[in-house]
């Protein structure tokens, strides 16, 4: 009986170590990632790296200006697609959803949000690149902005639904209508929440290239407009890393760095804007 | 969610039929159709989405029927295209994954749920949300760099000499290969698996571990045998959302998954998955066929995530229901 006992606080004891152990591997693998890229990436930034076109295949330096300018507009424009959707179409869902057809809108939506990034570049190649003919900063900012709408949309619905209803009820007792409460009322109190949703979802498709490798394809020079292919960090990244020289690593590893420094930073802010908002409005 | 729209707009005075006029003045009905338009082009864009896969993929379609999906020459030379070894390959790539992330996700978020202390467990969930965030290429990048090499000089040479007699740790040490984009899908899928589990695990009520505890189980014991399996659906969710995102992952498998179509038992040998493929035969897709079977891999692809995507919700729906109800 004794030994049992024993043999059962051995277990538990072994058992709760390990999943210790567990969520302390989990948690390293991030700082693991973030020390490796800042050693390695950090040796290879330089100013450079900001300010100049790559170099042709051999020659030493050169930086990845073009594709810094090229994630921007590509961004830009996925929030132009992604945005307004999300925005209204969470707006809709959280205000003025029916039974059937806002269950209709949000089951089409999670689906959307769980179509892998390389289908949406399929669609994006299908629907824009093919009637133009060819890849274009365009089509990569339509196949960003679809993988953005999924989820501003469903994010923007969850932070009005938890604005307090007595803040809706006042409004409507004073005589606003139901729009005007709404755009006066509900949406400067959750504002914070809104553009939490916007940086998430921007932070989301900044690091994705899958969608981009045949819509806005590469570029190695300066992308005039909108009609042409362009460079992106994330593509950069691809190509450089698997190419055979021993300078495009390096650089993979600076853009890398740069990369993954936006994207943690743009989390940051959202999550700390989050819980700013939170608190602000449970006081 | 306390308060639903429905209730509410029972409850709110003035809504009625009789003053739809007095809203349509006020410009209720406006922003009503304004803000549903936008809503209906999400399923708009779904829909054409779907539409623009299926017809975008006739060809191969009409010409293979079910033998695309059997056979395993893919020869584009020749216009016979067969998806086996990719199928395979994401098939694979993906178990391997979970076998490897699901014990060790389960383990991290039991530990988040159960044993640390709020603060602890706030603080290690956040770095795991933003290990979330980390873009897919630079998990790629990692995984060339050190994961192949790592499998190449120790654990495949390990593996090999300890579990040799199995079929699957047999053959050369590529470094390259299932195993290698197995471990990379496992480290990226974790964090999905720690954070949906942690959440379904809290929703378990109090008192299930209480009587647990007042019945002389041990911590592990109350966790493991009741408060487990009070959850497993919804573990059984998140399990099923992580197999949807790898068998949908894109850029870390094409860089490390050694992109040769074959039928390999082996897992150390190099392979190809079906979104690999994709990405790096698109653009180089000469001729109608050629594309159109790489469009059709793409439609297999959105098929079998959306039905796995669809039966994970509904199990983690389930299950967080069920919790808050008793509580």
């Amino acid at each position: 009986m004794n030994y049992r006992l024993m043999w059962r606080k051995a277990v538990n004891g072994m058992m709760l170590g390990l999943t210790g152990v567990c969520a302390l591997l989990a948690v390293s693998v991030l700082f693991f990632i973030l020390g490796y890229l800042v050693w390695h990436g950090g040796k290879a930034l330089n100013w450079d790296f900001f300010t100049k076109l790559p170099k042709p295949v051999g020659e030493e330096g050169g930086g990845m200006a073009n594709a810094i300018v090229g994630s921007a507009k590509l961004l830009l424009l996925a929030s132009l697609i992604g945005v307004p959707i999300g925005f209204f179409g969470g707006v809709y869902l959280a205000e003025f959803g029916g039974r059937t057809f806002a269950f209709l809108v949000r089951y089409t939506t999670d689906l959307l949000n769980g179509v892998p990034s390389i289908v949406i570049g399929i669609f994006a190649y299908s629907i824009v690149v093919l009637p133009f003919k060819h890849f274009s900063t365009l089509a990569g900012g339509v196949a960003l902005g679809i993988m953005m709408i999924p989820i501003t949309l469903r994010s923007t619905e969850n932070f009005l639904r938890l604005v307090p209803r007595s803040l809706h009820e006042a409004a409507m007792a004073l005589g606003a209508s139901k729009w005007k409460t709404i755009a006066t009322v509900v949406i400067p109190a959750a504002y914070r929440g809104v553009l939490t949703a916007i940086l998430l979802s921007l932070a989301r498709v900044a690091g994705e290239s899958a969608p981009l490798l045949f819509t806005a394809f590469s570029n190695r020079f300066w992308s005039p407009g909108w009609g042409q292919p362009t460079a992106s960090l994330p593509v950069m990244i691809f190509t450089y890393a698997i190419a055979p020289y021993e300078d495009w690593h390096r650089q993979a590893w600076a853009a890398g760095l740069v990369l993954l420094g936006l994207v943690l930073l743009t989390n940051l802010t959202a999550r700390v804007l989050m819980s700013r908002g939170m608190s602000a409005q449970r006081s | 969610m306390a308060t639903s729209p429905i209730a509410v707009e029972r409850a709110g005075p003035g809504w009625g039929p009789r003053t739809l006029l007095r809203r349509l003045r006020s410009g209720d009905e406006i922003a009503h159709l304004a803000t549903l338009c936008f809503a209906a082009s999400v399923i708009l864009i779904t829909t054409w989405l779907v539409y623009v896969l299926w017809v975008n993929s006739a060809l191969p379609r009409h010409k293979f029927g079910l033998h695309f999906f059997l056979t395993s020459v893919w020869d584009p030379i020749f216009d016979q295209f067969g998806a086996l070894p990719f199928i395979y390959g994401t098939l694979v790539t993906s178990a391997v994954a979970l076998l490897l992330a699901v014990p060790a996700g389960l383990g991290a978020a039991i530990f988040l749920a159960e044993l640390a202390p709020q603060r602890i467990s706030d603080a290690l969930t956040f770095v795991i949300d933003l290990l979330a965030a980390v873009p897919s290429v630079i998990y790629g990048l990692l995984g060339i760099f050190t994961v192949v090499p790592l499998l190449r000089k120790y654990v495949q040479p390990f593996l090999h000499s300890t579990l040799g007699f199995l079929p699957f740790f047999q053959g050369p040490h590529y470094g390259v290969g299932f195993l290698a984009a197995g471990v990379l899908l496992a480290v990226m899928v974790m964090p999905f698996i720690i954070s949906v589990s942690r959440e379904v695990l809290l929703a378990v009520p109090v008192d299930q571990r209480e009587a647990a505890l007042a019945l002389g189980a041990t911590r592990w014991e109350a966790t493991w045998k009741v408060v487990v399996p009070y959850a497993r659906i919804g573990i059984l969710g998140s399990v099923f959302l992580a197999l949807a995102r790898a068998l949908g992952e894109t850029m870390a498998v094409t860089m490390v998954i050694g992109n040769n179509p074959q039928i390999k038992a082996s897992l150390f040998a190099p392979g190809y998955t079906i979104a690999a493929v994709i990405a790096n035969e698109f653009t180089e897709a000469t001729g109608d066929l050629y594309l159109q079977a790489l469009i059709e891999l793409g439609l297999v692809l959105f098929l079998l995530t959306f039905i796995l995507n669809g039966l994970a919700r509904l199990l983690i729906l389930l299950t967080t229901q069920r919790g808050t109800a008793q509580e």
